[in-house]
């Protein structure tokens, strides 16, 4: 069984971004950049499934600039088999990068897509859904547990009342959460084998997919700042300020 | 004219469709509801009550009893062809789940999470754990969006829209199947939508400080509990109560933070409260930058004073 681990280069998680002074976008030149850490989840989830013996080959693949490949890399260190780059230098929306992905699906004919569910740059949690509609394939997002066994998947999805259990008929797709596992640091001799496992690029029009945006950022502004910072001695003194100047208790 | 996908228990209509309805009101067009479910006219006639709806559609079926994104998608794209221009639907984990296959079935993009709408086409939405705000127009012939609640208030009652019975789409053959679930039991004010919340971090230490110090704190306030990412993964409490970026977003009117430091990405799901109150011991402690009033001390000991310096309800 094939596993696709579609993952994307984003701002490393403790970077604190900020807005470019034209107010065109975030500025991310000379930023850290990292895989997104729900994709990461998604890739060391695979390579359990491999690991497991449930699986037999995980293929990583990334959709953007060129310097993807350094993300692609990490994933092969962490234990994908291969990589795929589907290279485009402008911004890629979400609907876009799942046509793309579903492309590469439809090639690669894996059982399983296992990603993050949402990127920690445009926080927009569709990538997978779009997947898994364009494919007509079950989806299970928000995952905090995947079993793989008989031609299905029984996930267990983080759901806003608690946890829910679904079971997919494979091929599907699945999103990760944050306590699906704890992805392990890539080992140097892993970095180093990972150099030499094969890494193919392809492009959107050779997959045929139209890539323009449907979208268009008119403006990006910093959130209005919040006036904090003030401290009380002890708790008569909060419970006095709560009632008496903030009004919020009787 | 503006189609709001509705969230609700079957039984009754939930707060967040209040606040899509407000969302969807400021769009232009009549606004209608799609109560999708099982036995669900309580649910339907719950949403003919919300202020500023014209129509609810009610699809009912017992493959919507515990609807998946792939069924929902189905009834919604079944009646999303009579004229509607914008599909809307609560950031909830329902709308999340549901509303990309919506949009991706349709051809055209989502706008995840809105907090304003600036015009029919152009709408603001958080980026970067809400440290930066876009605004985005979308060309797409009809716009799929998601609203975040905590931007929008809740729509009034007191509405009286006429309820219509819809054609239900066939369940999806090739869908998830819910096998089980596993949902957190509370007497409490839901987390989404409480007046106060008090959310405990690893400054408690473990899940029974967590209930010892917190539940009684939380009875005097008629509070809902939430937690930050720290506490959940350290098995503290159940995954929904998590606060944050990836977890539930809330604006109440008071929210206290117990032994909580204060990440971006836990900032990211509270900083729009009304009020702030942090309590922990770490003065340096970033959730003090934000906090109103900021308590610094040993939890262990403010906590049990704070209760019993409030009135037993």
């Amino acid at each position: 069984m094939k596993i696709l681990v579609p993952i994307k280069r984003v701002v490393d998680f403790n970077v604190k971004v900020r807005v470019k002074p034209d107010g065109s976008g975030v500025d991310t030149a000379n930023v850290k950049m990292s895989m997104n850490p729900f994709d990461e989840i998604a890739v060391e989830e695979a390579v359990r499934l491999k690991e497991r013996g449930v699986a037999t080959e995980v293929v990583a693949v990334s959709c953007g600039v060129a310097a993807c490949q350094e993300t692609l890399r990490t994933a092969l260190a962490i234990g994908a088999d291969r990589a795929i780059l589907v290279q485009a230098d402008g911004e890629l929306e979400p609907l876009a990068v799942a046509k793309l992905v579903a492309a590469v699906a439809k090639k690669e004919a894996p059982q399983l897509v296992i990603l993050g569910k949402q990127a920690i740059d445009d926080d927009a949690n569709q990538v997978g859904q779009m997947v898994a509609a364009l494919l007509d394939w079950p989806q299970a997002t928000f995952a905090s547990k995947v079993e793989v066994a008989g031609g299905k998947a029984t996930v267990k999805r983080e759901v806003d009342g608690g946890l829910e259990t679904v079971e997919l008929e494979l091929p599907a797709v699945i999103t990760t959460d944050l306590r699906l596992n704890e992805p392990r640091y890539a080992t140097l001799p892993n970095i180093m084998k990972a150099k030499k496992k094969p890494l193919e690029t392809l492009d959107p029009a050779g997959l045929g997919v139209d890539v323009s945006p449907r979208l268009s950022t008119l403006k990006v502004a910093e959130p209005p700042a919040r006036k904090g910072g003030g401290k009380v001695a002890d708790v008569a003194e909060l419970v006095a300020k709560l009632r008496n100047e903030a009004k919020v208790l009787p | 004219m503006i189609l709001v996908l509705a969230e609700h228990d079957h039984a009754s209509i939930k707060s967040a469709t209040h606040h899509a309805v407000t969302a969807a009101a400021k769009l232009g067009g009549p606004v209608h509801v799609l109560v999708a479910g099982h036995d669900a006219a309580g649910a339907a006639k719950g949403a003919a009550s919300i202020a500023g709806v014209a129509k609810v559609l009610h699809a009912d079926a017992p493959h919507l009893a515990s609807p998946t994104a792939e069924n929902l998608a189905a009834q919604v794209l079944a009646v999303a062809p009579s004229g509607y221009t914008h599909l809307v639907a609560p950031a909830t984990g329902q709308g999340k789940n549901v509303m990309p296959r919506v949009a991706a079935k349709l051809d055209v993009a989502q706008v995840s999470e809105i907090t304003a709408v600036v015009s029919a086409d152009t709408f603001v939405r958080p980026i970067y754990a809400g440290n930066a705000f876009a605004t985005v127009r979308s060309g797409d012939r009809v716009k799929v969006l998601t609203v975040r609640g905590t931007a929008f208030d809740a729509a009034a009652g007191g509405g009286a829209a006429p309820v219509e019975a819809v054609p239900v789409a066939p369940a999806v053959t090739r869908g998830a199947v819910v096998t089980g679930q596993e949902l957190t039991k509370s007497e409490r004010p839901e987390l989404v939508g409480a007046r106060i919340v008090i959310s405990g971090g690893r400054g408690l230490g473990s899940g029974e400080n967590y209930r010892k110090l917190l539940e009684p704190l939380a009875d005097r306030l008629n509070a809902a509990l939430g937690a930050s990412r720290a506490a959940v993964d350290a098995g503290y409490v159940p995954n929904d109560y998590q606060v944050g970026q990836t977890g539930k977003i809330v604006a109440p009117e008071l929210y206290i933070a117990v032994g909580i430091s204060g990440a971006i990405q836990h900032l990211a799901g509270m900083k729009d409260s009304k009020v702030i109150v942090a309590i922990n011991k770490d003065a340096e402690a970033p959730i003090f930058q934000i906090a109103d009033y900021g308590l610094v001390g040993d939890l262990f000991e403010i906590l049990p004073a704070l209760t019993a310096a409030l009135p037993a309800r």
